[in-house]
């Protein structure tokens, strides 16, 4: 990295360099691993197989308004339309293995994780089949006890340790626990940083723009377990703290006014974005003078687990919030409310994703009763266009400043 | 001191609706369309409003409705929810929970003691329970959407529209028919499928009486005494369903000047 990078243009360039480095990795005849967003990296990037995420990349193509094609051509092959949309990207992009969103190269080795969603395990294993390549499956069980019990823990911990074994078999290599512990380290640092650099949002006004989170997660979700990683989000992290001294809130002045907009009220997004229309999602918000400040996103990346702690890994891969229960599930949202002083909540109701929908109205119900911040449910998807009217997206965060308004006595 | 007049405009999917109150809030002139935004009816109620009113002027206009965004000439545009929610507030007062249907969607709102919104419920981006859906059921049935009131309080329990989709519910109509339902009972048949889809909104934000039905599908005394049998609560049917959002509108426009 060359000195005196923004933050910003260091995430441009390690993301470009991380589909650049995926195919000549690839070239080269080194191991590639399709892996889920939230799983066991660590082991991969001391095995030296390179790593790149299905999920990232369909939401590049999707916010490059791409999807359609690769939509339709999973539609048209016989995935029904109630899929995830991820999966119908994916499973088209694993036939066409091209898009303008940059590429991955086909996989030698699929990598699943369960924490996030069942959907993973039936299209990644659709994926191993079609392409015969091993699967090898972390199947981390939902946590209806408060904690991750003991139990799960160890059952986790098991198939990390069995996972090493493949690799082994796999990459003819010995697995160097010397190197995996170093890449812990630099793991759990990253980790760090990226969610020190989110909570920077907890100042008001807060200087981070919280749409950054959706920019910013690509490279937290494929470089955690490199030192270019975690660089990139100390940076960041220095960038808003000093942001923050200064007293300057999330946004420049306007270019033709230079009026700096103010940011009158804070809230936060549940649910992955709406990738198609990003812009369209910020621009209404912040025509308001609504900032996202937060998500549920700087969480799903803190796996901060101590070097060489096996247990502590597990339970760290077992933790993510969709894998917990109702009430962690609310708890988590509650104490987001008060330590960002949220005015409002803003639910993605997505049609890809029911896992994350299936509570969704609960936690809602169950939030404003406690904190008694208002909030709204719009329907949309991560990656299928056809899911989201902009009126109607309006009209929900229209009413949302309308309660906020009421509220705050404004 | 010349009186002062307020406009509210609620340009709906598939009406306009304009009201004129004075510093009283007294409505001074009204008209009511049913052609949409992008259409000639937002201009001619308007008009139409200030010719019953007598006057050239307002001193402040709110818009609201799904074209509240394109209507430039407005001091301020508020959603339909807080508009419905004021001007039925303003026309029943111990009003506290308002089920309001329109042309493309249906909403129970929580009302605050001073009109405004406390806390609201809309309908997914799908037909089921709104206008839209009722206007499908009176073309399939071949009658005007105004005579399906009277048409389902004839009409006998029995028939259930299941869908919630309005295609399938169509074609769930359709296929009723041919198994020779009465077209009578399948109207009473699809009002009460709205009011299912109400109670299903309405658990979520829970109904405190009074509660108020507003919007274009009060007009239809059947789905209101359909939704009174869902919810086992007693429903007042708001004086002009219709108007209710432009008031509302008209009575924000008057706040503007406070
Ligand atoms: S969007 Fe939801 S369903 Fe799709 S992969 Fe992610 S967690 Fe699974």
């Amino acid at each position: 990295m060359e000195a005196n990078m923004t933050s910003k243009e260091m995430l441009n360039s390690l993301l470009a360099a991380h589909y650049e480095n995926a195919e000549k990795a690839h070239e080269e005849g080194k191991l590639v691993a399709w892996c889920t967003s939230i799983s066991p990296q660590e082991l991969l990037e001391t095995m030296g197989i390179y790593a790149v995420y299905p999920e990232n990349h369909a939401a590049a193509i999707g916010a490059r308004k791409q999807a359609p094609d690769f939509i339709n051509y999973s539609e048209s092959n016989g995935y029904s339309v109630d899929l995830c949309s991820y999966a119908r990207v994916n499973l088209a992009y694993m036939d066409i293995l091209q898009s303008e969103a940059g590429n991955i190269p086909k996989p030698d080795l699929i990598w699943c994780c369960s924490n996030i969603c069942n959907t993973v395990l039936k299209w990644y294993e659709d994926i191993a089949k079609e392409l015969d390549i091993p699967m090898i499956v972390f199947d981390t069980p939902f946590n209806h006890s408060y904690e991750v019990t003991d139990q799960n823990v160890q059952y986790i911990k098991g198939q990390l340790l069995e996972a090493i074994d493949k690799l082994e078999e796999i990459t003819g290599k010995k697995f160097d626990y010397d190197k995996f512990h170093e890449i812990m380290d630099i793991s759990r640092e990253t980790s760090i940083w990226w969610k020190k650099a989110s909570l920077t949002a907890r100042a008001k006004p807060s200087p981070l723009d919280g749409f950054e989170l959706f920019n910013y997660m690509a490279t937290i979700v494929c470089m955690r377990g490199t030192k270019e990683g975690r660089d990139l989000y100390k940076l960041w992290y220095e960038e808003l703290t000093e942001k923050a001294e200064k007293g300057l809130g999330p946004w420049k002045a306007n270019k033709e006014t230079g009026i700096i907009p103010e940011e009158k009220y804070r809230v936060m997004w549940d649910g992955i974005a709406c990738w198609p229309y990003l812009g369209v999602t910020y621009k209404t918000l912040k025509k308001y003078g609504i900032n996202m400040v937060t998500s549920t996103y700087p969480d799903s990346w803190y796996i901060v687990y101590e070097t060489g702690d096996l247990d502590g890994m597990a339970k760290c891969y077992s933790s993510n919030y969709v894998n917990r229960s109702l009430d962690f599930g609310i708890n988590n949202v509650v104490n987001i409310v008060n330590d960002f002083s949220l005015d409002g909540i803003v639910f993605h109701s997505n049609r890809s994703c029911k896992l994350m929908d299936f509570r969704q109205f609960e936690v809602q119900r169950q939030v404003e009763a406690r904190t008694g911040v208002p909030s709204i449910i719009f329907d949309g998807d991560q990656t299928d266009p056809r899911a989201f009217n902009e009126a109607q997206f309006e009209t929900r965060v229209q009413a949302l400043v309308e309660m906020m308004e009421a509220r705050k006595g404004k | 001191m010349t009186e002062k007049y307020y406009l509210g405009i609620d340009i709906g999917s598939s009406s306009s609706k304009a009201v004129i109150i004075d510093g009283d809030a007294k409505i001074v002139g009204e008209k009511i369309i049913n052609l949409g935004t992008g259409s000639r009816g937002p201009a001619e109620v308007i008009l139409g409003a200030f010719e019953q009113a007598g006057i050239t002027e307002v001193s402040k206009t709110v818009a609201t409705g799904y074209g509240r965004i394109q209507f430039k000439d407005a001091d301020k545009q508020m959603t339909e929810i807080s508009c419905h929610a004021k001007g039925v507030k303003h026309l029943v007062p111990t009003a506290q929970t308002v089920i309001d249907i329109g042309g493309q969607d249906a909403k129970v709102i929580r009302i605050a003691p001073d009109g405004k919104v406390d806390n609201f419920v809309m309908n997914d981006k799908c037909a089921a329970g709104t206008g839209r859906f009722l206007e499908v059921m009176a073309r399939v049935l071949d009658v005007k959407i105004s005579e399906l009131s009277d048409l389902a309080e004839k009409g006998q329990s029995g028939v259930t529209i299941s869908s919630t989709c309005t295609v399938f519910a169509e074609s769930e109509t359709i296929s009723q028919l041919s198994g020779g339902s009465k077209i009578e009972d399948i109207a009473l048949g699809s009002h009460k499928s709205i009011a299912e889809k109400i109670v299903g909104l309405a658990g979520r934000v829970g109904l405190v009486d009074d509660i108020v039905m507003s919007g274009g599908v009060a007009l239809n005394a059947s789905v209101v005494k359909a939704v009174e049998e869902a919810t086992g609560h007693k429903i007042i049917r708001v004086p002009d369903p219709q108007g209710a959002g432009a008031l509302g509108a008209a009575l924000y426009a008057r706040d503007l000047d406070k």
